[in-house]
């Protein structure tokens, strides 16, 4: 059982908690996710390490409440515990001194690009941020983000908060100043597919993180696959950052609906009363 | 039918006493277990059948070496608890190994009764005794040696590493299992469906070997939590690697990544690890269509087909390159896959899957085979028949066509030699490895093969530890 140390609503169906997973905190790196599974009945679901504290030994995780398993974890409170929780998984990501780099992070995104950044920051990058919602209640990790970057650029669809418009208008501004060396950018599949359309333009190396339906999260069942410069890779090892001009996205986004009939009836079957809570 | 020949009465029966079992159009609607077990009677019958020859042939198809002749003769006499002490004394896992060993391919094949009639039905024995303890309660907890002060990791909780872990534990050394998942048991509980192994006998004989002393912790994927090398640091003395054969194989053929195209793991993982047959209780959703194709014909294979005629599919195939004299599942999985209606498309395999606009599966366009010359398996390998495409209807694919070794640990482990197709090199008579105190043995060694080999890798393996950290 891992014990959930503390739990914060950082916006609508947006929640933050830290659990206590020392061994996981003391190998945790950037880009690198846990698969959690709420209790006996719960399906495994993978997000990734917000932040670690190695002293703490705590994990943070941030999610958005999509359906039935987040919605479940969302109910938690901090004290409670959560049956399963593995990791670090997947490859961390390739932290250097690049020079100039740009992060974006759309939605529940700006949370993975977080440490991401950081570690870019750390190492000594040039570091721009553009971090986008789609209204102001939405976005998360401002403060934390301003603190690691050199650059801050806030969007809203709705222009309730920072600039009006997408990750992606800020981005074409940007790179059309100045070059960059990479651009690192995590959010939701539209938003990726449409940020490595912009840089493939400017012809800047893009790197995304894909959260394909996962099981294991260890290579074991290939629910994970992803087709990367006409490869198919398992996203869970060989990721989850990929290339982002050669991923295809479009099969990316067909695979993400495979289960989408299944998981109405598993949201629509919460809270029947039907399961035994022991 | 029985005569008495000298004292010992023997049955001259040419069949095995039959297995109880689940009428078939019944049991396609649950996921219940499909053979019985043999009543008390049942298993006295049948072990009148055997001979209980001086040389014990069967003897030598066994890979741990079960005195086989002294367990029967112990049923005929109706001494159970006797019976299931003399398995035990080499198998810590009867209940399993008598449900899923390929005994036609192992000790069954070597009977003598078998070379004119059906050979003594040694499995069902060993399961009746096995499920005769358990249902007595008369499990006895086997006392390990005095402790040793030694330390071993096991990584991996399948059939190698359970079996590994209970004879160190058995000789006094402190064990700990390391597993990936969030249940220990390896292919018996994230593979092999509940109706042929029900995952409460896993567990079971699972926390028997726990009450012996051996920790299990699951959620610890070493290669990535911790290392090999952590482990030594640690304060470990030993690691024994059992890893299994996880990592599954795809066709490469176009079309494999639209969706309803599952690995075998996948499909059965689902189903059996996350409970998905239960669906909408255990959340874990699988999606089965109307008509499914199972690429392959081994034991996984039949597995995954004969789950998804469970989960609704109307129709379900078996597609296969070979013919069905070279199909490698156990006999009786074949047997029952057919009593299910499972379809067997032999000579036939697929070259691309083809998709609806949304991507769902839609078909596969197929090729028909003919046998060859047999190849180095010995096996008549199969080879296309020109212009023979044929267009198949299908929604699911499930790709049952092998597994490799997970590279994670040999990844994070440098000085671990590897061969050619990523299997750890190990010593066949003791496990050991190419670093000093590591060993390993199962499917991460041989590949692919059966859970008796792999408690015999686990067996061999423990006995070597033991050598070696009597030298440290
Ligand atoms: C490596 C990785 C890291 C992730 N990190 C985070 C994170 O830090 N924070 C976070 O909120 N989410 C993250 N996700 C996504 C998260 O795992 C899913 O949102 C979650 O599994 C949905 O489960 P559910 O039962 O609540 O929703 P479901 O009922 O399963 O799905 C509801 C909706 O979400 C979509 N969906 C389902 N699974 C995923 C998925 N894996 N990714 C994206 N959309 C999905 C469905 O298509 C559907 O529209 C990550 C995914 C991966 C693979
Ligand atoms: C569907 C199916 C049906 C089968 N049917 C039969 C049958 O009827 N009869 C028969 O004899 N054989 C059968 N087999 C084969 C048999 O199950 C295997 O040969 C046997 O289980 C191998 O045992 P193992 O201990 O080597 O590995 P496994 O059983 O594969 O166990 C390996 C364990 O190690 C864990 N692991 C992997 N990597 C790590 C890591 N990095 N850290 C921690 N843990 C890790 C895995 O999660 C797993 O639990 C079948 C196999 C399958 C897949
Ligand atoms: S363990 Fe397997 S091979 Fe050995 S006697 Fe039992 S069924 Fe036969
Ligand atoms: S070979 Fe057959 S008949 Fe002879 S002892 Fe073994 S099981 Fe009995
Ligand atoms: S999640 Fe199973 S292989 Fe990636």
């Amino acid at each position: 059982m891992y014990k959930i140390r503390s739990k914060k609503v950082l916006g609508p169906g947006l929640k933050l908690m830290v659990v206590e997973a020392p061994e996981i905190a003391a190998k945790a790196q950037p880009g690198q996710f846990i698969i959690l599974r709420e209790n006996e009945y719960a399906e495994r679901i993978p997000l990734t390490i917000a932040d670690f504290d190695r002293q703490e030994g705590t994990i943070t995780i941030i999610f958005q409440e999509v359906g039935r398993s987040t919605r479940d974890l969302g109910l938690l409170e901090a004290g409670d515990s959560i049956l399963d929780f593995v990791g670090p998984l997947g490859k961390k990501s390739e932290i250097e001194d690049f020079g100039k780099v740009i992060c974006v992070g759309g939605g529940v995104g700006v949370a993975p690009v977080y440490p991401i950044t950081r570690a870019l920051y750390e190492a000594g990058n040039h570091v721009v941020s553009i971090i986008g919602a789609r209204n102001r209640e939405l976005l998360i990790l401002e403060e934390e983000m301003r603190k690691v970057s050199h650059q801050l650029v806030v969007m809203t669809d709705d222009g309730s908060y920072g600039e009006k418009g997408f990750v992606t208008d800020a981005l074409r501004k940007i790179l059309s100043q100045d070059t960059y060396a990479r651009v690192i950018a995590i959010g939701p599949l539209v938003m990726m597919k449409a940020v490595s359309q912009v840089t493939k333009e400017f012809g800047v190396k893009t790197i995304v993180s894909l959260n394909p339906i996962m099981v294991d999260g260890t290579g074991m069942c290939g629910a994970c696959r992803v087709e990367v410069g006409g490869e198919t890779r398992f996203a869970c090892v060989d990721g989850p950052e990929f290339d982002g001009h050669q991923v295809d996205w479009d099969l990316a986004q067909q695979r993400a609906r495979m289960f989408l009939a299944q998981e109405k009836i598993a949201d629509e079957a919460r809270g029947g009363g039907c399961r035994c809570q022991k | 039918m029985s005569e008495v020949d000298g004292k010992r009465k023997v049955n001259k029966q040419p069949n095995k006493q039959p297995m109880p079992s689940q009428d078939p159009k019944v049991r396609i609607k649950n996921f219940s277990e499909v053979a019985l077990g043999y009543t008390e009677e049942d298993a006295v019958i049948e072990a009148e059948r055997c001979l209980n020859c001086k040389k014990a042939p069967c003897r030598q198809g066994c890979p741990v070496e079960i005195d086989i002749p002294a367990f029967i003769a112990r049923i005929r006499e109706r001494d159970f608890a006797g019976a299931i002490a003399k398995i035990k004394e080499k198998n810590n896992l009867p209940a399993i190994c008598g449900r899923v060993c390929p005994q036609e391919s192992q000790c069954e094949k070597y009977c003598l009764v078998g070379k004119k009639n059906e050979p003594v039905a040694i499995g069902r024995l060993e399961r009746f005794v096995a499920d005769y303890e358990m249902a007595h309660g008369g499990e006895t907890v086997q006392k390990p040696a005095s402790p040793t002060g030694k330390k071993v990791a096991i990584v991996g909780s399948g059939p190698a590493g359970l079996t590994a872990a209970a004879d160190l534990c058995m000789m006094g050394h402190d064990v700990t299992v390391f597993e990936a998942l969030h249940t220990p048991g390896g292919v018996l509980v994230y593979g092999i469906p509940e109706f042929r192994l029900p995952k409460e006998i896993v567990r079971r004989e699972i926390t028997n070997i726990e009450k012996m002393g051996v920790k299990i912790r699951t959620n610890m994927v070493i290669g990535k939590v911790l290392t090999v090398d952590e482990l030594l640091q640690s304060g470990y003395h030993a690691v024994f690697i059992g890893t299994g054969a996880g990592l599954p194989y795809f066709m490469n053929i176009p079309g494999e990544n639209y969706n309803g195209v599952y690995s075998a793991n996948e499909f059965l993982t689902r189903s059996n690890l996350m409970k998905a047959y239960r669906f909408p209780e255990y959340i874990t959703p699988i999606v089965v269509g109307k008509r499914v194709a199972v690429i392959g014909a081994g034991n996984v294979a039949m597995d995954a087909a004969r789950t998804a005629l469970r989960l609704g599919a109307e129709e379900s195939y078996i597609v296969y390159r070979r013919s069905e004299k070279e199909m490698p599942a156990r006999k009786e999985e074949i047997k029952h896959a057919h009593e299910e209606g499972v379809k067997f498309h032999l000579l036939t395999s697929p070259i691309e899957i083809l998709a609806d606009e949304e991507g769902k599966v839609r078909g596969m366009t197929c090729l028909r085979y003919e046998l060859g010359e047999p190849d180095e398996s010995g096996r008549r390998s199969p080879i296309p028949i020109e212009g023979s495409e044929f267009f198949m209807e299908v929604d699911t694919v499930v790709m049952a066509i092998g597994q490799g070794p997970n590279p994670l640990v040999p990844e994070t482990t440098p000085d671990l030699e590897i061969n050619r197709r990523g299997n750890i090199v190990a010593d066949p008579e003791t496990g050991k490895t190419s670093k000093p105190g590591v060993f390993a043995g199962g499917d991460i060694v041989t590949g692919a093969a059966t859970v008796i080999l792999a408690m015999g890798a686990g067996k061999k393996a423990a006995r070597a530890i033991n050598d070696y950290l009597a030298t440290l």
